[in-house]
């Protein structure tokens, strides 16, 4: 390991500790912390932090942020809503038929527990061969957490909005019973800073669709994704995002069932002192599985875009359907898009595409809406709304797309 | 209604002249007709009428109702009353025709100080209208243009202009793409919007959409200049002999 690395851990770590408990919560953030000890945290000019500086999220002091409240598309919305504030969840509300939502610290106590066998296993297992060294961080540190189950079609979606300034570290393990099904969907990022994680199994034929909507300007915030498919299992994450000062997005995926399908969807909106970066990993080891990445980036006044998406077919996943596509809109000459599309392929009888766009408004179709009589700037929204859509239509629930869309409409309105 | 007087156009990039002095005036109630061998800058000047970005004017002026259009903006030429029917219609995926409808709609009532219509009073005149150009409910959901037929599109383009009602319009080679039974729908669409108050400028190759939407006055337009105005039996003569007797008679 290089000193830089060593030395951004070691200041890190100066300023955390660890939350008490035994249990095989305690033996699996340790291992986490042994792990991690081997890597350090990420600096600059490791390969996959090239376009994003990742020293506001590893250094010891959160960045200032304001709490900012960027409203709420679900808002209204018939969920279970759990608030977690500063890192802390708070009550757990009534729950219906089929799901199980646990603190984990509560759920880390007992000896015996389903989630002992997922946490910090799939952030490991998808910290490899890219390291991801904040999300092993999470899983040594997190302070609180959701665990969550679904034993059948859990027909209310789970709401986990975040509240408060603090500095958190949140990680949430999420298991899909074979046949279950369930909507989870985040909210609320805090000003400063936040590592999130989830973990993800979806077993056999289960069924997770999961959201997330960012909306505060503020917000240093480096997202984490581990999902892990059962055979004929589905995944349909969106992430939504408007400005940030530093957002990361990492979705791994790893197929290990035949006939899975997992989806990946963005759409962000970015003014000014904004980084975005979306990166992606999609490991195929399975029978004719199907995974799509959609991602539309608007961007202008500074505003920086990067997406690194890969797709790796292992020997042996034939038939493997993947797609990757990743697209900005650059609304005027200070706006940047970096994007690094990646496909690795040991398989010979598979189908892999992946492209990725650059430009600015469609200046025809931006006259002739302007032809009709639609003022310009409205004109430009409809051109922005229309090309952000075709990731919300990744969604593949009428009613959230709706809101999602409507919540969007209020962004390009701002 | 629409005064064109000595119109010079340059293209804005390049030091190529388009129009050379034109001038024209297009009274309300009458339907003139611009017909001219290609690249004449017969649509030069419908884009330089409605806005579009790329050309310079260096002379001249063009007004509508006496007022100057040339230095407002697209959106402000419409609600002043302007519109061009495009030769190419525009696809924009991911905006719904009737949203966008209703958009333009609003925006131009809104510009002229009028109430915005409300979507229940929108629906039932975009039904109306949209039923008289064979337009079905399916159309009208799509994307603007999306997967539309050549005469789809012109169809639409005749829909818009029957639903923002301006006191100009102008047609692009309209009857470009279109078959014989089309181009009758669009003429008759063009036609129902015939009345004192508007007037047409109808740009065309052939003689035959004028068959359909018979002319007041027809010009033939050559090398950035109108070179010669008649009646419409001037686009008989040219149905019959080409452009080429009337351009070296001017020469």
């Amino acid at each position: 390991m290089a000193d830089a690395h060593k030395t951004a851990l070691d200041d890190r770590l100066s300023a955390l500790s660890m939350p008490e408990g035994g249990g095989w919560l305690g033996r699996a953030r340790k291992d986490a912390l042994a792990r991690l000890g081997a890597v350090g945290l990420p600096v600059r000019r490791d390969e996959y932090w090239r376009y994003t500086d990742p020293r506001a999220l590893t250094r010891v002091e959160a960045p200032e942020g304001a709490d900012v409240d960027a409203g709420d598309p679900f808002d209204g919305l018939d969920a279970v809503t759990i608030t977690v504030t500063d890192g802390v969840g708070g009550d757990l509300p009534s729950l219906p038929e089929g799901l199980e939502v646990q603190r984990l610290a509560e759920a880390g106590a007992p000896d015996i527990h389903w989630a002992k066998d997922l946490y910090g296993a799939l952030e490991a297992a998808g910290s490899r061969p890219v390291l991801r060294p904040l999300a092993t961080l999470n899983s040594a540190f997190a302070t609180d957490g959701l665990v969550i189950r679904a034993t059948g079609p859990v027909g209310t979606p789970v709401r986990i909005v975040m509240a408060g300034r603090g500095d958190a570290i949140l990680h949430h393990v999420v298991k899909v019973e074979a046949g279950a099904s369930l909507t989870l969907i985040e909210t609320g990022t805090p000003g400063a800073r936040a590592n999130t994680a989830i973990e993800v199994d979806v077993a056999e034929g289960g069924v997770l669709h999961h959201l997330r909507v960012d909306g505060g300007d503020d917000r240093h915030l480096n997202a984490h994704l581990f999902a892990r498919l059962g055979a004929e299992a589905t995944l349909r994450s969106f992430a939504m995002a408007r400005n940030g000062t530093l957002t990361r997005n990492e979705s791994t995926v790893e197929f290990t069932g035949d006939d899975a399908a997992a989806t990946l969807a963005g759409a962000v909106v970015g003014e000014g002192r904004v980084h975005h970066d979306d990166t992606v990993f999609v490991t195929h080891g399975a029978l004719r599985c199907e995974s799509r990445q959609v991602y539309k980036k608007v961007l202008r006044s500074g505003a920086t875009g990067v997406f690194q998406g890969k797709i790796l077919v292992k020997e042996g996943a034939q038939k493997t359907d993947g797609y990757q596509i990743s697209q900005s809109l650059l609304l005027d000459d200070d706006a940047v898009f970096l994007a690094k599309p990646e496909l690795e392929i040991y398989a010979d009888d598979v189908a892999c595409s992946h492209g990725s766009t650059t430009g600015a408004i469609d200046e025809t179709a931006l006259f002739y809406l302007r032809s009709r009589g639609v003022p310009e700037a409205r004109a430009v929204a409809m051109l922005v709304l229309s090309f952000l859509a075709e990731a919300v239509e990744e969604v593949d629930d009428a009613g959230l797309q709706e809101r999602l869309l409507e919540h969007l409409e209020g962004w390009l309105a701002a | 209604m629409l005064k064109i007087e000595n119109l010079h156009v340059k293209l804005e990039e390049e030091d190529k002249r388009i129009l050379k002095g034109v001038d024209l005036e297009v009274e309300a109630g009458k339907v003139h007709a611009i017909m001219g061998p290609n690249g004449s800058g017969k649509s030069t000047l419908s884009y330089v009428l409605s806005g579009r970005d790329g050309y310079e004017v260096t002379d001249g002026s063009a007004t509508l109702g006496g007022e100057d259009i040339l230095d407002m903006e697209p959106e402000e030429r419409a609600a002043a009353g302007l519109f061009l029917a495009f030769q190419y219609p525009v696809e924009i995926p991911g905006v719904g025709n009737m949203t966008f409808l209703r958009t333009a709609v609003n925006a131009q009532r809104k510009a002229r100080g009028q109430d915005e219509l409300s979507a229940g009073e929108f629906l039932k005149v975009v039904r109306e209208k949209a039923k008289t150009l064979k337009i079905d409910a399916d159309m009208l959901k799509r994307p603007v243009n999306v997967g539309f037929s050549g005469g789809e599109k012109k169809r639409n383009e005749i829909l818009q202009m029957a639903m923002l009602e301006p006191k100009m319009c102008i047609l692009d080679e309209t009857d470009s793409g279109l078959d014989v039974d089309a181009m009758k729908l669009v003429a008759d669409g063009v036609n129902a919007l015939r009345d004192e108050g508007r007037g047409f400028l109808v740009i065309t190759h052939y003689q035959r959409l004028l068959d359909h939407i018979a002319p007041d006055v027809v010009h033939i337009m050559a090398d950035g200049r109108i070179v010669k105005t008649g009646g419409p039996d001037l686009a008989l003569e040219v149905e019959k002999n080409g452009y080429g007797d009337i351009l070296s008679e001017v020469a």
